[in-house]
C-alpha cells in the first residue's frame, strides 16, 4: 500500500462501468449459486474435510460387515451386507449433514456473514448455498458406498433406473435432513458445540431405525421410534430400489417426510440466523 | 421525521437508537449526523457503543428504539435500499480465508449483480488500488494482517458505495500501515464518499474526521468539530523552559502572577499554567525579560483531545495506543 498514497480517488470509481443495481432474475439462485461455489472453492482447498463422506462410510462398512455381520445374520456375511449397505448409506447421510452446521457456525464466529449481511442479497443465501454445496459431497458418498460395497460383494438386484432412483432420493433427502444441522449451527454458540449437539441428535435418528436390523427385533417402544423415524423410511426406500421389495409406500412416506423437515427446519434455521448478532 | 430535502444533504442520521441486550444496554438514546462527503467519527473507549451503532446502521442489527437513515432510507423499512448504498469493513477482517483475492472479490462482484467480466475486471482494479496484485491469487489465510486489512476494505468498496462504514480500521496495524489507511479513506472522501469510522484512536479522529462524536457508555456525551472539542476542556496552556534551571523558582513565581494560577511542572525545569485571555503571553514575555530569565522555550496550545477526551468520559484514554507505541 505505499503506492496508494499518490492515487487520486478518482481511480477508485473510473475505469469500470456503473454497477448494474437493475433487478435480474431470480437472485436467490444466482446468489446461492455464487456462495455454493464459495463453499466448493473452500472444499477443494482443505480435501480432509470430505473425511467423513468418504474414508468414514468405507470404515463403517468394513465394521459392520466383518465384526457384527456374521453374528447379526448368523454366519452370512454376504447376506448383511445387501442388508446393510442401504442403511449405511442413510447413517452415513446423517453423519454427513453434521459438517454443514458446524462450518457456518465456523463462517458465523469468522465474521464473513458480516459482509454477506451487509449486501443487498436475500438474507437465506448463505445457508441456500452452503446447502446446494453439499450436493456434490453427498453424491460423493453416494459413488464411494457404491464403489466399494462392489468390491466387498454387494449386488444391487433391481435394474440401473432403481439404482439412479436411490441415489437421487438419497442425495434429495440429504438436503432436506442437513437444515436440522443448520438449524442447529445458527443456534450454537461455538462450532464445537455444534458438533456435539448434532451428534446426539444423529445418533438416536441413525441407530433407533431398521439401518442395521430389522425394527420387529427391537422392544415395542423402539420400535415404534424406529417406523417413524424418517430415516427408516429413506432406508427402507433405498433398500427396496437397490434389493428389490416393494418401494412405493417407503418412497411416498420418504417425500412426506422430506418436506415435513423444510417445513419446519428451513424457517427455524432461517429464524435463528435472523436473531444472531 | 424530516422531509426528502434534508436526504441530499445529510448521508447518515439517526435519532434516539436504542439498543440492548439483555440487561446491558449497549445504546441508550444515540443521535448521529454525517453530512454527504464528510467523515464522522465515533470516538469513545471500548464497549461504548460505538460497533453496536455501527452495525445498527448497516443493518446487521435492529434498533430497538429510535431510527435511522442510511442514504434517504430507513434501515428497519428498507434495509435492502440501505444495503445498497453501503460498504461495512468490520472491526475484524472477514475475508474467506481459503479463497485468493481476488476470488474473495470476485465473490463479491457477482454477489451485487455484475457480471463475471466485470466482477474480474473490478477485482483487478481494487487489487491493484490496494497494491495486492502479487498476493492475487494466493489464499488470503496467507495474507499478513495489514494486507488482511486492505483486502477486507477492498471488498467493502466493490459495489462503490457512497457510505461507508468503517470499524475500527487500524486497530492493530503498526503505525506506518495506519498513516496508509488513512491516505485511502481521505481518497475515499475526495471521491465523494461519506465515511462513518469508529476509533478508540485520538489521533486518528483529529486527523481524519470532519466532526467528533464521542459515545460513552451508549450515549453521545458530545458532538463538535476535533478543533471545538479541544477548546471545551477549558482555556489554553502556556509552557516555558527557562535556560537556566536555577531560575525556575523566579519564573514561576511571575507566571503564578500573570496567569493567576499556581504553575505545574509536568517536567523537570518546565513549567506550564492554564491560562485565559490573549494578554496573557506578551504580558508573560514581558515580566520574564524585565527579569532577566532567558528562556529555550515558550508556547501557547490547546489542549490535546486526549485532555479533551479525558475531561469528556472520566476515564483515561484507552490502553491500545499506548501498547501500540511500546510495540513500534
Amino acid at each position: 500500500m505505499t503506492r496508494a498514497p499518490s492515487l487520486d480517488g478518482r481511480r477508485f470509481r473510473a475505469a469500470t462501468p456503473v454497477l448494474a443495481m437493475t433487478a435480474k432474475p431470480f437472485p436467490l439462485a444466482r446468489h446461492s449459486a455464487t456462495l455454493a461455489w464459495r463453499s466448493l472453492v473452500n472444499t477443494r482447498r482443505t480435501p480432509e474435510a470430505l473425511i467423513d463422506v468418504t474414508l468414514q462410510p468405507v470404515l463403517f462398512l468394513l465394521i459392520f460387515t466383518y465384526i457384527f455381520g456374521g453374528a447379526i445374520a448368523h454366519g452370512s456375511q454376504h447376506d448383511y451386507l445387501q442388508f446393510l449397505l442401504p442403511g449405511l448409506l442413510g447413517q452415513s447421510i446423517a453423519l454427513g449433514g453434521v459438517a454443514i452446521g458446524v462450518n457456518l457456525s465456523r463462517d458465523l464466529e469468522k465474521g464473513i456473514f458480516d459482509r454477506f449481511r451487509s449486501l443487498p442479497i436475500a438474507r437465506s443465501a448463505p445457508l441456500v448455498g452452503a446447502v446446494l454445496a453439499d450436493v456434490v459431497r453427498y453424491t460423493i458418498l453416494t459413488v464411494v458406498m457404491l464403489a466399494f460395497g462392489y468390491v466387498l460383494g454387494f449386488r444391487a438386484q433391481t435394474g440401473i433406473l432403481s439404482v439412479a432412483a436411490a441415489c437421487l432420493l438419497g442425495i434429495a433427502f440429504a438436503l432436506c435432513l442437513c437444515w436440522i444441522s443448520v438449524w442447529i449451527g445458527m443456534l450454537a454458540r461455538t462450532s464445537g458445540a455444534v458438533q456435539g449437539i448434532t451428534m446426539l441428535i444423529v445418533f438416536p435418528l441413525s441407530f433407533g431405525s431398521n439401518t442395521f436390523v430389522d425394527p420387529s427385533t427391537l422392544p415395542g417402544w423402539l420400535e415404534w421410534f424406529a417406523n417413524v423415524n424418517p430415516l427408516s423410511q429413506l432406508v427402507g426406500a433405498v433398500r427396496a430400489l437397490l434389493i428389490g421389495g416393494p418401494a412405493g409406500e417407503h418412497v411416498l412416506w420418504t417425500f412426506v417426510s422430506m418436506a415435513a423437515l423444510l417445513v419446519v427446519f428451513v424457517p427455524l434455521a432461517l429464524r435463528a440466523y435472523g436473531r444472531r448478532a | 421525521m424530516t422531509t426528502t430535502t434534508h436526504t441530499s444533504d445529510i448521508a447518515v442520521e439517526a435519532e434516539g437508537l436504542v439498543k440492548r441486550f439483555g440487561a446491558t444496554t449497549a445504546l441508550d438514546g444515540v443521535d448521529i449526523a454525517v453530512p454527504r462527503g464528510s467523515v464522522l467519527g465515533l470516538l469513545g473507549p471500548n464497549g461504548a457503543g460505538k460497533t453496536t451503532a455501527v452495525r445498527v446502521l448497516a443493518t446487521l442489527l435492529a434498533p430497538d428504539g429510535g431510527w435511522a437513515r442510511v442514504d434517504g432510507h430507513d434501515v428497519v423499512s428498507e434495509p435492502a435500499r440501505v444495503r445498497e448504498s453501503i460498504g461495512l469493513t468490520g472491526q475484524y477482517a472477514s475475508v474467506d480465508d481459503a479463497l485468493s483475492g481476488t476470488q474473495n472479490l470476485v465473490m463479491i462482484g457477482r454477489l451485487l449483480d455484475l457480471s463475471r467480466r466485470d466482477a474480474r475486471a473490478r477485482a483487478r482494479e481494487l487489487l491493484n488500488w490496494f497494491d495486492l496484485t502479487e498476493a492475487a491469487d494466493r489464499p488470503a489465510r496467507t495474507y499478513s494482517g495489514g494486507m488482511r486489512r486492505r483486502l477486507d476494505l477492498a471488498a467493502s468498496l466493490v459495489g462503490r458505495p457512497s457510505v461507508i462504514f468503517l470499524d475500527e480500521p487500524t486497530t492493530g496495524l503498526d503505525p506506518s500501515k495506519r498513516g496508509d489507511m488513512w491516505q485511502v479513506v481521505r481518497s475515499l472522501v475526495s471521491d465523494g464518499a461519506t465515511v462513518l469510522l469508529t476509533t478508540q484512536y485520538l489521533d486518528e479522529a483529529d486527523s481524519l474526521a470532519d466532526a467528533i462524536t464521542v459515545v460513552d457508555r451508549g450515549r453521545v456525551i458530545a458532538h463538535d468539530t476535533p478543533h471545538a472539542l479541544k477548546r471545551i476542556v477549558g482555556g489554553q496552556t502556556l509552557t516555558l523552559r527557562p535556560t537556566d534551571p536555577s531560575r525556575v523558582e523566579d519564573a514561576a513565581a511571575i507566571l503564578a502572577d500573570v496567569a493567576a494560577a499556581r504553575p505545574e511542572s509536568p517536567r523537570a525545569g518546565v513549567l506550564s499554567v492554564p491560562v485565559s485571555g490573549d494578554d496573557v503571553m506578551p504580558d508573560a514575555v514581558h515580566r520574564l525579560s524585565a527579569a532577566g530569565i532567558v528562556v529555550t522555550e515558550l508556547s501557547l496550545h490547546l489542549p490535546s483531545l486526549d485532555e479533551a477526551f479525558l475531561a469528556l468520559t472520566g476515564t483515561t484514554t484507552p490502553r491500545e495506543p499506548l501498547l501500540m507505541e511500546v510495540a513500534a
